[in-house]
């Protein structure tokens, strides 16, 4: 059932799911996390409007990461299946959603052109995809497994491996930009992105293992559901 | 009934581009969301709106993303890409800090019509950024429209010492009016972000 748009609201942000602005493990938040508090608002959903798109502008590779830039070959690394359900936080699907993807290639390293990291880029792999959700709002991307690369933000520091995530939902407020990471990962617990989300629900950005994804002679499958910010139904009970 | 917990938010990063505005960082992926929010044939003052992204120490970001969502120039959301095909107007459009000089941002689009009586005009923001574990949202308002903006209780619910830092300054170009939005992180002058 379709919420009265002009008299309903977004759940708002929780901020026990969610970093500070400011957190100085992670330097480049110091200049960059706003100070003010933010000012509270209600918008009406009837004014959140997410951009419209269809998959009538996508590649029909858009979300096969193995196969959507090659030039001369497949891409090194290990073939991954990633998948899972866009759902808000009373488990509704999120039906049509996109979601954007992009990440480093197996050896670590960005098609960025800003990236400087000393590993080679794969000339048969651009790294970013997009799908839409489906009914159950199940969404599914072949790639390969990024590489764990360094960066400069202290010393001997190693993001962990990540696909990057973008996403809507259905509302302009609903946006989540996040990172999806991999189960047993021993730099997890030094990375200050993710140790910069609370400590209860950090695990919530580490895909599962699954054997029932993982198809037989040709990729391992990883599970990463997403709980975005929902409409706010008014009960009566 | 039990809740599930919001997916918690991590930064953007530094390499965004070439999965989020690849076209305009030179990519070969077609993006599916442009500067461009408006065609020729779209109503309404077609307009530019332009600024810098500044950090506390007062340097413009080269790799901030901002996104902007609006009606359109009589205040009508758009509802599908066929609304948006027939409207010349997609309402929705990203830029990444990092391909004009010094760092700014562009769109062009139509200056938005009133979405809701006693509301003024005005056009949703995401910022998002390396160094942001949380995107922020703000909003443009117009200077021209200072009636309008007297009487509109969001930007009334901002710290009146702070509410001009939403207002977006009109100049008149030889390609046509533009508006100029500057968005400060941190600082003196620091945007008015909302929870929304």
């Amino acid at each position: 059932m379709k919420p009265d748009l002009n008299n309903s609201f977004l759940a708002p942000r929780d901020w026990t799911s969610h970093s500070p602005h400011i957190y100085p493990g992670y330097k480049s938040t110091l200049l960059r996390g706003p100070k003010q508090p933010l000012v509270p608002i209600k918008q009406a959903l009837a004014q959140l409007d997410a951009p419209v798109y269809g998959v009538e502008q996508f590649g029909p590779l858009d979300n096969d990461l193995t196969k959507n830039a090659v030039k001369n070959g497949d891409p090194l690394g290990e073939r991954i299946i990633v998948t899972g359900r866009v759902m808000d936080e009373d488990g509704r699907p999120v039906r049509n959603t996109l979601v954007e993807v992009w990440q480093a290639n197996a050896a670590g390293r960005y098609v960025h052109k800003v990236d400087q990291h000393d590993a080679p880029l794969d000339p048969n792999f651009l790294g970013a995809g997009r799908c839409m959700t489906d009914n159950e709002g199940r969404y599914s991307f072949k790639t390969i497994k990024p590489g764990a690369y360094p960066w400069g933000n202290h010393p001997n520091a190693w993001r962990p491996q990540h696909i990057h995530f973008s996403l809507f939902g259905d509302y302009f407020a609903s946006r989540l930009v996040t990172q999806m990471y991999f189960p047993g990962d021993p730099l997890l617990s030094y990375d200050p992105m993710y140790m910069g989300a609370p400590d209860s629900v950090r695990e919530l950005m580490v895909s599962k293992f699954s054997l029932d994804v993982t198809q037989p002679d040709y990729a391992l499958g990883y599970v990463f559901d997403i709980v975005l910010r929902g409409p706010k139904a008014t009960r009566f009970e | 009934m039990s809740q599930l917990k919001q997916t918690p938010s991590q930064t953007v990063g530094p390499f965004f581009a070439y999965g989020l505005t690849p076209t305009q960082y030179g990519y070969d992926l077609k993006s599916l969301f442009t500067p461009v929010l408006a065609q020729p044939n779209a109503q309404g003052e077609h307009i530019r709106i332009t600024g810098q992204v500044f950090d506390g120490a007062g340097n413009a970001i080269m790799d901030a993303m901002v996104e902007i969502a609006q009606p359109d120039g009589s205040g009508q959301p758009i509802t599908s890409v066929a609304d948006a095909e027939a409207r010349g107007f997609t309402g929705f459009g990203r830029c990444g800090t990092g391909t004009l000089p010094q760092s700014h941002y562009e769109f062009f689009t139509v200056k938005p019509g009133v979405a809701a009586a006693g509301q003024a005009p005005f056009i949703n923001v995401c910022v998002t950024m390396r160094g942001l574990l949380v995107h922020t949202f703000t909003r443009i308002y117009f200077e021209d429209e200072a009636e309008a903006n007297g009487k509109d209780a969001v930007l009334a619910s901002a710290p009146a010492a702070r509410r001009a830092t939403l207002v977006a300054k009109r100049e008149q170009t030889a390609a046509g009016p533009q508006y100029r939005f500057d968005i400060h992180m941190q600082g003196d002058k620091e945007t008015v972000f909302f929870d929304l």
